[in-house]
């Protein structure tokens, strides 16, 4: 919305500097989001207000005449070469040395003056362009008449327009007058409304057109005036320059009024040609099935019926509240006015509109909810508008067809629950002040209630909270304590999964993961790469009717997908070490519901470990780093966790393990399939960890297991086994971990793998790091070698191991 | 930890000690030997001290220490134990003085060993402190550090300020039902405030009439834990995703972090909203933080409002001011007091429960706090950008 302070001032006093009055509109109204000011550059010396008082043919060219004005300061003889120059015009007026833009270039110039063929001129009578206000060159600029000669430009025409925001609730602050109320009621100057009074003829209204409303649910109020012996012609100067400055194109004097009005109160209104109404019979009803109008834009529209439609004894003439039809326009040869001033259902407007893709300045204020009594409000200022510029009669009363009427209603708004909502108590005088200023009617009930009704133009206001909002609005929120909540807390709500997923994702950065956020839509293709082709729940994710971009259609039933495209968009401009993680949502589709948003995490390590300065080239992290970070993970939690061999789509055989926690599967490690890696441009080994959180939390502990430290020293001794190749070496330390005998208590690590040279073929040797405790002695050699004959003997049994070289 | 430790040092009783290399052998302590009045030259054979002594100074290492302990001391056949051994040898009448005078000897050159020791252990630091000085300006050994997206570090933190103020915090789902995104929360179809909210629709109709949606804010789930909370208080903040079906620039994303809190019960007032936002404005951009409230329209409360801050860049000085645009107030989020419709609608009282609820941008926060120019840096994930908060 557009907001003209000249105009502004129509209604209301405004001496504030500009920034200021954009500040108390933001604070209590709208959000203004802009200014642009009109006239900055005028110098209030040499551009003036001057009156052509005569005009002379130019001695020595044909296109050019010798003008002479009235600048207030004597008569001046300038040359013009403008063909709309006319006598009595008021003009524009530059002297030498006056800033302007020149004509031809565009660019700003200093006005010269310099003789013309011969004739000297004293001045320029200035065209919009030259003022920076259009392009328009073709002619001068025509002031209204009543500008004053010989006064700066700046203070006739001068103006400060507003970029404004407004609520989706206040159409009446889509016109002007709504504006000069809240600054009325904000700053306390009187409100002047626009003047509403004309003549009436002796013809009645009524006797020239009847009107029907047939669907009363979608048309609320319609009310119609006749105006007769209209002469259609251009608007005045002064009406033009304001729908100019508001973004609307000047069209005629009838069209202009009804625009003119518009953008006044908020209230649409629409001018048929009387002599085009057929059978003078105006019908409100749904569009018929299949019925078609071609609006005023020219494009020929399929109704359906839902929508409201306007129709004359012939048919449709127009979509209530959204765009009228050609066939009733008015025209320069129109004699005769009908102005249709009505009331539509707001939410019919907008649907009706979003159907057509159709938004006009009507359906945009029609859509927010216009107050009914506004179309009356409307109907009396365009008609005062046509007496006076139409030269037309306006016939006697006005049809007002008006089902909607509903009694005013009254809100009961108690001091009470003004402070309840608010927190502070606002004095009855100033609860008076605003809500008169804001144009409610107020009645007191003693002792300490406010029986309120709400202006006609304002039907947002239907609960005590809506007008406690306009009291703390104007009033000032900046008169507002700050507090704090008071009472009894809620009890808290455990959610053991976040808790997890916080935990884990600090975990990952302690372990020198860098966290990613992705985009969780994407594609199908992508998802296909990632995802085993029988895993037709992945397969067949949710997708979006309206993707901002084709690669966003698809919630995502896999993270790997964008992690694998992170991973590849950092090694283009970095080497060494990646290590990635994220912790979102799967989207998983679920029959009839929502969708399961699974809490997984997943990672992604690759390339080389970070290079010592002092020389050594780093290796390669492996898979070994990945499930190296797992188990720290599970470590910190708590959780005994193992690891088996296993093949999953995506992923390098003989290179991936499951990762099992009790009796739930919680994850998997593993290296990513070359192929997979590779068609997301991946050419290096890169792993990829994947821990599935809502399966942890199951399995976390309450708390760790906890056992106090032994006063007794423990006893460490490294063996190594011989044993089969295939077996893994998680057997060996399950034997080693259950194994208890008279007390002692053994754990046990491996820290080495051979193959080769001195081991029989398809056999391995391990080196195991064994510690024995026992709780409540010093172990003797006894004691261990005992111990160790059991746990070989269970060895040799279980794993197939023997002692090498034993 | 081993592999760390340069070559030249070893591990000695639990702490790193610097060992001596060769040539850093000179004695540089006062005279190492005297003659004893104490000692028997009588009785002991006379430049065995002397001899003892010059030995031990030109022991020129370590090894050679060790050769010299050996040879005198070395409890097998060390020339001194040998000699106090001989005690048994002596006259009677002379084996008391012997053995003292024996054993003062043993004694002296202990206390030598030790004082040659203790001279080479600091010619050693002193070497190390020296030329065996170490370039600090050199790089350290990188280790692996992670860090959390900056988007999850601005979240912890209005979390953490809203935890502070009592509030727990309440997840619910990205992908909405219609009725919770919208309805619920007063927007009906057909209602111009739906244009706020550019929605990006799920391609599943449910009985052909629930529609499924990406939430374009958290407030579904305010309604959903109103929904299971059968009686106020209510304190609780909801984060997490939201979606919009908008063109992305440098101030636009189509997904975005949002927080949303809530407070229903008796006695919450719009006053109280403003103290909990003074709170969290303070916490999140400093102390001196000021907040006002001005007028705004969501059609979930009522009244409505929007927070702006103090630039707390320019301090309202700074007519070119980036952050603030030269107005001195950054506009931060919408709030407003629960419309008493949704009240009652929970199952509440609107006239006794009141409540307010508010909205809060997590990106915009973060692009705030750190100066960043452009939101689409938060979900390019480029290492480059990351790796700086």
């Amino acid at each position: 919305m557009k907001l003209s302070l000249n105009w502004l001032r129509d209604y209301v006093d405004v001496d504030l500097p500009v920034p200021e009055l954009a500040r108390l509109l933001i604070d209590a109204t709208a959000e203004v989001e802009s200014w642009e000011t009109i006239g900055a550059g005028w110098d209030p010396e040499r551009i003036r207000v001057a009156e052509v008082v005569a005009i002379a043919p130019h001695p020595d060219a044909d296109r050019l005449r010798l003008a002479t004005v009235e600048t207030g300061a004597g008569r001046q003889q300038v040359v013009c070469g403008a063909p709309n120059l006319e006598v009595g015009q008021k003009v524009a007026f530059a002297t030498e040395g006056a800033e302007l833009i020149d004509g031809h270039t565009g660019k700003p110039s200093k006005l010269k003056l310099r003789p013309i063929r011969g004739v000297e001129s004293a001045g320029m009578v200035l065209s919009e362009k030259e003022l920076g206000l259009s392009d328009a060159h073709e002619g001068i600029l025509v002031l209204p008449a009543t500008a004053k000669v010989g006064r700066p430009l700046v203070e006739e025409l001068g103006d400060v327009v507003f970029d404004i925001s407004t609520w989706a609730n206040r159409a009446d602050l889509l016109g002007v007058l709504g504006f000069g109320r809240e600054l009325s009621a904000i700053t306390g100057a009187a409100l002047r409304e626009p003047a509403r009074d004309h003549r009436e003829s002796e013809t009645k209204a009524a006797d020239m057109v009847s009107v029907t409303i047939e669907d009363p649910d979608l048309c609320l109020r319609f009310t119609a005036s006749v105006i007769e012996d209209v002469t259609v012609g251009p608007s005045p100067a002064w009406m033009q320059e304001r729908l100019l400055r508001l973004g609307m194109r000047p069209i005629n004097n009838v069209v202009d009024i009804t625009n003119y009005v518009m953008l006044e109160t908020g209230q649409p209104l629409h001018a048929f040609d009387y002599d085009q109404v057929r059978d003078k019979r105006i019908v409100a009803r749904r569009a018929k099935p299949g019925e078609r109008l071609t609006t005023l834009d020219g494009i020929d529209r399929e109704l359906d019926p839902e929508m409201l439609v306007i129709c004359d004894g012939g048919g449709p003439v127009g979509i209530g509240g959204i765009m009228g039809g050609g066939k009733s326009e008015v025209s320069e040869k129109t004699k005769t006015v009908l102005l249709e001033v009505a009331n539509f259902k707001r939410g019919s407007i907008r649907r009706s509109s979003g159907i057509l893709k159709l938004r006009t300045e009507a359906s945009l204020r029609f859509e927010k909810g216009i107050g009914p009594a506004m179309a009356e409000y409307a109907q009396h200022r365009a008609l005062h508008l046509f007496e006076q510029l139409s030269g037309g009669r306006v016939t006697k009363g006005l049809v007002d067809i008006y089902p909607g009427e509903t009694p005013r209603g009254t809100i009961l708004v108690t001091a009470a629950r003004i402070e309840q909502v608010l927190g502070i108590a606002i004095p009855a005088n100033d609860v008076r002040r605003i809500l008169t200023g804001l144009g409610y009617g107020v009645q007191d009930v003693p002792p300490a209630t406010f029986s309120v009704q709400p202006p006609g133009w304002r039907p947002d206001l239907e609960i005590p909270d809506d007008v406690i909002e306009d009291l703390g609005r104007i009033y000032g929120y900046d008169k507002l304590p700050t507090t704090m909540l008071e009472g009894r807390l809620p009890d808290p709500e455990p959610n053991p999964l976040r808790d997890l997923r916080e935990r884990v994702r600090d975990l990952a950065v302690g372990l020198g993961f860098q966290e990613i956020i992705t985009y969780t839509l994407t594609e199908l293709p992508k998802l296909a790469r990632a995802v085993d082709p029988s895993d037709a729940l992945r397969l067949a994710p949710l997708g979006v009717v309206n993707p901002v971009a084709s690669q966003y259609a698809y919630l995502r039933t896999s993270m790997r997908p964008a992690l694998l495209e992170t991973y590849a968009a950092n090694r283009r401009h970095q080497d060494g070490p990646l290590r990635l993680f994220e912790i979102g949502f799967e989207y998983l589709p679920v029959e009839a519901d929502l969708p399961h948003e699974r809490t997984v995490l997943c990672a992604l390590i690759g390339g080389t470990r970070e290079a010592r300065w002092s020389g050594t080239a780093g290796e390669r992290l492996d898979f070994f780093d990945a499930k190296g970070a797992v188990e720290a993970v599970f470590d910190a939690l708590g959780v005994r966790e193992a690891y088996s061999a296993t093949s999953h789509f995506g992923l390098l055989e003989g290179h991936t393990a499951d990762v099992v926690a009790g009796k739930e599967h919680v994850g998997v490690v593993a290296q990513v399939h070359p192929d997979l890696a590779a068609s997301f441009e991946i050419d290096e080994p890169v792993f990829l960890v994947e821990l599935w959180l809502e399966e942890m939390v199951r399995v976390l502990p309450e708390r760790p297991e906890y056992a106090a430290p032994s006063r007794f020293p423990e006893v460490r001794q490294d063996i190594a086994l011989l044993l089969d190749a295939a077996t893994p070496a998680a057997r060996v330390l399950e034997v080693v971990r259950s194994h208890r005998s008279g007390g002692v208590r053994l754990s046990g690590d491996i820290f080495d793998e051979y193959r080769g040279e001195g081991i029989p073929e398809g056999q391995k040797s391990l080196a195991v790091r064994l510690r024995y405790q026992a709780e409540d002695r010093t172990l003797t050699d006894a004691d261990v070698a005992k111990v160790q004959a059991g746990l070989l003997k269970r060895l040799g049994n279980e794993a197939g191991a023997t002692l090498r070289g034993g | 930890m081993g592999e760390l430790a340069p070559d030249n040092w070893h591990l000695v009783a639990g702490g790193w000690w610097p060992t001596a290399s060769p040539t850093a052998l000179s004695l540089t302590s006062g005279p190492l030997y005297t003659q004893d009045s104490m000692i028997d030259s009588a009785l002991i054979p006379p430049g065995l001290e002397a001899e003892a002594l010059g030995a031990l100074a030109s022991a020129a290492d370590e090894a050679a220490i060790e050769a010299w302990r050996v040879q005198w001391l070395g409890r097998q056949d060390g020339r001194l134990t040998a000699l106090l051994r001989s005690v048994k040898e002596q006259p009677v009448e002379s084996r008391a003085a012997f053995g003292a005078a024996a054993n003062e000897l043993k004694r002296k050159l202990e206390s030598a060993l030790a004082d040659r020791n203790e001279a080479i252990r600091k010619e050693a630091l002193r070497e190390l402190s020296t030329s065996a000085a170490l370039d600090v300006t050199l790089p350290g050994r990188p280790q692996a550090i992670g860090r959390l997206h900056p988007v999850t570090q601005t979240m912890r933190d209005i979390v953490k300020a809203f935890e502070e103020m009592g509030f727990r915090v309440a997840e619910g789902p990205e992908v909405e039902w219609d009725r919770y995104n919208f309805d619920a929360a007063r927007i009906p179809e057909d209602h111009p405030a739906r244009d706020m909210w550019d929605t990006i629709w799920v391609n599943t109709l449910i009985d052909g009439k629930r529609s499924m949606l990406l939430r374009t804010h958290t407030t579904p789930n305010q309604i959903r834990v109103m929904e299971r909370t059968p009686e106020p208080p209510i304190r609780v903040i909801v984060p997490g995703k939201c979606y919009r079906q908008e063109a992305t620039d440098a101030t636009h994303e189509w997904m975005l972090t949002q927080i949303e809190a809530l407070a229903v019960g008796e006695g919450v007032r719009m006053s109280d909203l403003k103290g909990v936002l003074y709170g969290m404005a303070r916490k999140l951009f400093g102390n001196d933080r000021k907040i006002i409230f001005h007028h705004s329209y969501f059609p979930f409360v009522e009244p409505g409002v929007e927070m702006a801050m103090d630039c707390f860049i320019c301090r309202g000085s700074g007519s070119d001011c980036r952050t603030c645009h030269g107005t001195g107030w950054i506009e931060i989020l919408g709030a407003g007091m629960v419309h008493p419709e949704i009240i009652d609608k929970a199952g509440y009282d609107s006239s006794k429960h009141t409540g307010f609820a508010l909205g809060i941008g997590v990106e915009r926060v973060a692009l705030l706090r750190w100066g960043i120019e452009d939101i689409r840096h938060f979900y390019q994930n480029d290492l480059r950008f990351l790796a700086q908060f």
